[in-house]
């Protein structure tokens, strides 16, 4: 169980919420409400105040390194540092046996690992990043717009392993403008509300 | 060989080939003048007033006026490698780090150099141990400046695969290994490719003024090999000093990367 306690995201309300195991909660709001931040302070990636608790451990209380094993961020444009994608696997990850068989889930092979980074699409780098974060499993998954990337055929892999992921007891927030990919994942669904453009404010005293 | 003393008159002759740069930037309208005279006062009033002070504490011969001195060195060096920096931390951090990184590998450095080596009497002599510390935090700021610029530039550029690894559950020193990696490598070019050159291409300033100055050429020769060691020694300890303290700065505690503490990039 996941359990969101008075997380300060200005100009956001705090927010507190909890999702349990196997369950989805869709985080939804326009561009710049507040999506990718939300997710990014449950994986600690930014000081953001307030408690975060996964089956009873705070996220101040777990080594930064060991919460971010537990608790998985996902960007919608994932990271590479190496020339071929099978660097940024760990070792362990590139041993498992469940690697192969994980590409493939997402439509791809082992030889997707020995390829230019530059050179693969960027839905190809999309998968290979799901696989990265989703090796290890980790007990809760932030996916920042998994499927944003990808054609139809590629997008319903993905979504068929997210699914296999909460059944397997895993805790999924999926942040997504996929409105259809949402209503068939998440049992709840939390709506950031528009940000209140600065410009557009009435202002109370001419300057 | 003798040393020949110039006179004021010596030095207005030489001025005059400063005149010549000067008639050339008239002549192809490049505007330099006013700076070319700006640069030229300050030298002689920075050189003037330097070789003042520093004769007055050779003669004084005090550890005191030698602190004092060194002292004075640490604050132009903080000062010359904040503004030296592209992207600047915020706050006192660039002061600190670019002024104590040199300054520490530098001094640690000259007493080895008066202790172990020249075995000066005594060991803070200030006509051995000043020049030498000046030479030492003058290229020691050399490689922290690149240093600096290397990593930061570089976090910034690839936030999104450090991220990544941090996310993956990397720690930061793993996350950030390539980037110090990369930046201490680049501190260090200058010393390789100046000790691969030298005598070649250039005789070293310090090497050139002694000969001026009487010595025999291989005495010199034997001086500047020397130095050579000691500025590749302070290099690497200065380098080493700012990658590592500012990959900690770049960080926290919880394995962040906090691009929040460089100050926004200068519009040039």
């Amino acid at each position: 169980m996941l359990r969101v306690e008075n997380l300060r995201l200005p100009p956001l309300p705090s927010l507190s919420f909890e999702v349990a195991d196997g369950e989805c909660l869709s985080v939804e709001g326009t561009s710049g409400s507040g999506k990718t931040r939300l997710l990014r302070a449950l994986a600690d990636l930014d000081p953001v105040s307030g408690l975060v608790f996964l089956d009873g451990a705070e996220r101040g209380e777990t080594p930064a390194p060991q919460w971010r094993r537990l608790v998985r961020y996902l960007a919608a444009e994932p990271g590479w540092w190496t020339e071929t994608p099978r660097g940024t696997f760990s070792a362990g990850a590139i041993e498992s046996p469940r690697l192969e068989r994980q590409l493939a889930n997402v439509g791809l092979t082992p030889d997707h690992l020995d390829r230019d980074i530059g050179r693969l699409s960027t839905g190809e780098r999309q998968r290979l990043a799901f696989v990265r974060a989703v090796l290890d499993e980790p007990k809760v998954l932030l996916l920042d717009e998994p499927t944003a990337a990808l054609d139809s055929e590629s997008a319903a892999l993905v979504e068929e392993q997210i699914q296999f992921q909460l059944h397997a007891g895993r805790i999924v927030l999926i942040a997504t403008h996929d409105a259809g990919l949402s209503q068939r994942l998440s049992h709840a669904r939390l709506l950031l509300p528009k940000p209140r453009d600065a410009s557009a404010q009435p202002t109370g005293h001419a300057a | 060989m003798t040393y020949v003393s110039l006179t004021p008159f010596d030095l207005a002759l030489a001025a005059l080939l400063l005149l010549l740069t000067a008639l050339i930037s008239f002549a192809f309208r490049l505007g330099l003048e006013r700076s070319l005279a700006v640069a030229a006062a300050r030298m002689c009033l920075q050189l003037g007033v330097v070789g003042f002070v520093l004769k007055l504490v050779f003669e004084s011969g005090s550890l005191l006026a030698t602190g004092l001195f060194a002292l004075m060195m640490l604050l132009a060096t903080g000062y010359e490698a904040a503004s030296r920096q592209e992207r600047r931390f915020l706050g006192y951090a660039s002061y600190l780090l670019g002024g104590a990184a040199p300054f520490v590998a530098g001094l640690v450095a000259s007493l080895f150099a008066v202790g172990a080596i020249i075995g000066s009497e005594p060991w803070w002599a200030p006509r051995f141990f000043l020049p030498i510390m000046g030479m030492m935090i003058g290229n020691a700021l050399a490689g922290v400046t690149l240093v600096l610029d290397t990593i930061t530039s570089d976090v910034t550029r690839e936030r999104g695969a450090i991220e990544a690894r941090l996310a993956l559950g990397a720690t930061r020193q793993e996350a950030l290994q390539d980037v110090l990696r990369r930046g201490l490598k680049t501190g260090l070019t200058p010393i390789l490719s100046a000790m691969a050159v030298t005598g070649l291409v250039s005789l070293p300033g310090m090497m050139t003024g002694q000969i001026l100055a009487g010595a025999d050429p291989v005495d010199a020769t034997k001086y500047q090999v020397m130095i050579m060691f000691l500025i590749a020694g302070a290099t690497g300890l200065a380098v080493v000093l700012a990658g590592l303290v500012a990959v900690w700065l770049l960080t926290d505690e919880r394995h962040r990367l906090r691009l929040d503490r460089l100050a926004p990039q200068r519009n040039s």
